[in-house]
Formats: structure tokens, sequence, C-alpha cells
């Protein structure tokens, strides 16, 4: 399942991570702007939206929080971000075999800002290069994270000159990346019951539960698929 | 309001947030750091990726409308033989016009 490309230099390794994130970041640029003008718009201060951008870094939990703020309780805005990001845990407990032998001053900045478009890269990357490096992660990480802080600040100051974002299709950015991303990790091991089991699920899931439970159990789904199917010599 | 009045500030619900959103970014890389995982489990890790970026896009993809579906096949079908850059670009390309029409 690990490949074995031999080892290349840190330059290198930052470009690559770099290359590889960047059409996320054109895609996320947008919506760093709508975030910041809609920030503003809800009666936030631009320094809190671009507090919260730093802090929190989570774009979907943004949204949401940002339309719940005036007229939700602050519990509620706190528990939401919880439940929307509650598959970070299961993208924290994947990524770990691959960082954990790297030092610490890497690892409790790159899971603070692990977000699923640089976390997905890197798992895909992890796939063919068997030592991943510390380089590859930051260039994957690092300029998406500070995408995200000026696209929100320049948001909170321009007001909002994008419009209607789906007319311009930028939210089938994320759609058609993590769609090639799918086809990538199939391509690696041709198991498609993982992925038909989330499918399903997080469908079923979408129309009958509220907020965003429908990716949790989804990926859920898919992992349960995956233990009921393992057999050894897929896994070797 | 549920809480007391402090907890109805801007900035505290923000850290709040951030609060939640860094544990759940933290605790599945720790939890694991105790646990001796089986070849099964270690599997199943594997499958987190395909499974989790799946369920994100399921909806979008299979039950919002034609434009999606047919600009996630397009996607899908450049991606085969392309770049995954030109199959992004095809995919969008396909979103845009249908849009731009109206649907």
């Amino acid at each position: 399942m690990t490949g074995n490309l031999p080892p290349e230099a840190p330059g290198a390794s930052f470009q690559r991570g770099l290359a590889d994130i960047g059409p996320l970041i054109v895609g996320l640029i947008p919506f760093g702007l709508v975030v910041g003008t809609v920030g503003v718009k809800v009666g936030l201060e631009p320094w809190e939206v671009s507090f919260m951008s730093a802090a929190v870094f989570a774009g979907a939990a943004q949204f949401i929080a940002l339309d719940m703020f005036g007229h939700a309780a602050g519990l509620t805005i706190i528990l939401t971000a919880l439940l929307v990001n509650l598959r970070h845990i299961l993208m924290g407990a994947s990524v770990r075999p691959h960082i954990k032998h790297m030092p610490a001053g890497l690892k409790i900045p790159f899971l603070y800002a692990m977000a699923d478009e640089n976390w997905a890269i890197i798992m895909r990357r992890a796939r063919v290069q068997r030592d991943l490096t510390p380089a590859y992660i930051a260039g994957a990480s690092l300029p998406f994270y500070l995408a995200w802080q000026a696209s929100c600040y320049v948001g909170t100051q321009i007001g909002n000159i994008i419009g209607d974002l789906e007319r311009w299709g930028f939210d089938f950015v994320f759609t058609a990346v993590f769609l090639t991303l799918v086809l990538g990790f199939w391509r690696a091991d041709h198991r498609l019951s993982p992925i038909v089991a989330s499918a399903v699920t997080a469908i079923v899931a979408e129309r009958y539960l509220e907020g965003s439970w429908f990716i949790v159990i989804g990926g859920l789904a898919g992992v349960s698929a995956a233990l009921l199917t393992f057999r050894k010599e897929v896994a070797a | 309001m549920i809480g007391p009045d402090w907890l109805e500030t801007p900035w505290v619900i923000i850290a709040g947030m951030a609060l939640m959103t860094a544990f759940t970014r933290y605790a599945g890389y720790l939890v694991l750091a105790r646990a001796n995982l089986s070849e099964r489990a270690l599997d199943a890790l594997n499958a987190v990726p395909a499974s989790i970026l799946t369920a994100i896009i399921a909806p979008t993809v299979l039950t919002t409308g034609i434009a999606e579906s047919l600009a996630a096949l397009v996607t899908i079908v450049v991606a085969w033989r392309f770049p995954a850059l030109a199959a992004i670009i095809a995919g969008v390309v396909v979103i845009l016009l249908f849009r731009q029409n109206g649907f």
C-alpha cells in the first residue's frame, strides 16, 4: 500500500505539498472572502472574524456559527462546532501512523491546522511515499492556513462584492477535488465496500438527521465496512 | 438563552468553538497513542480517507440535482485518463454551464 519513492530535499518536498494543495487554495479563497463579509454583516468586529478564522480554522463550522450568531445561545454555537468537527477524530487517528515519528514542533501546529483538504492531500501522498516528510506536510498545510486568514481578512474589508458563489461554481471545486481523491484511494486498494457503505449511509443520514451528523455517520459506516470485509492478504 | 451572560460575548463563543475544534483535532491522534492496534484495525484506518470524503460529497453528488450529478460524472471520467487538475476544471466548467443557464 505504501510506496517506496526515494527521499527528496526539504525544499522540493515543500513545493510538492504546495503544488498538491494549490487547486484547493484556489477554491478556498472565495469562501474566505465570503466568511469575512458575512462575519461583519452579522455584527462581528473584523478582529473577531480574524480571531475565529485563526483559532477555529474550520470553514464549515465557521459558516454555520456565523449563521447562528445573534439568534442562538452561545453554548449552542459552541456545541455545534464540536458536532460539525467530530470527523477530525477519525482523521487524526488515521494520520497518526504517518506522522508519529515527526518532531512535536511540526505535529502540534499541523494537527491544529488539520482540515479536510490538507489531511486528504497528505493521506494520498502517504500512499506513494513511504517516508512522508515534515516539509511536505508544511507545504500542504501552511500556505492553505495562511490563504484562509488572508482571504477572510480581505472579506471583512471589502463587503459583499463576490455575490453568489454557487452561481460561479466555486462550491463544486471542493466536490471535484474530493471526487478525484476518492478515485485515487480506490485505485490504490480497489476496495469499493467502504465507499459504497459511506455514500449510502451519508445520503440517508443527511436526509433524516440535523446538521452534519451525516459526515461522521457515513465515515463510520465506511470504516465498519472495511472492518467487516477485512482479509489478511488485502492488508498486506 | 441558556448559560450565563458572559457566554454570549462573541470572543468567548469563538474561544469555545476553538477549544472544541482543537479537541477534535488532537483527540484521535492522542487516543491511538496508547492503543496497540491489530492488523485489522490498521486496515480500517486506511479506509478512513475514502470513507470521510465520500460521506462529505455523496449527498451533493447524488441527491442535489442533475447539474451536480453530471458534473461529478464528467469529473470522474476525465480523472480516469487525465491529471486531477484537468478533471477538476472540467467538473467546474460543467457546473458553471448549468448554473449560468438557470439550473
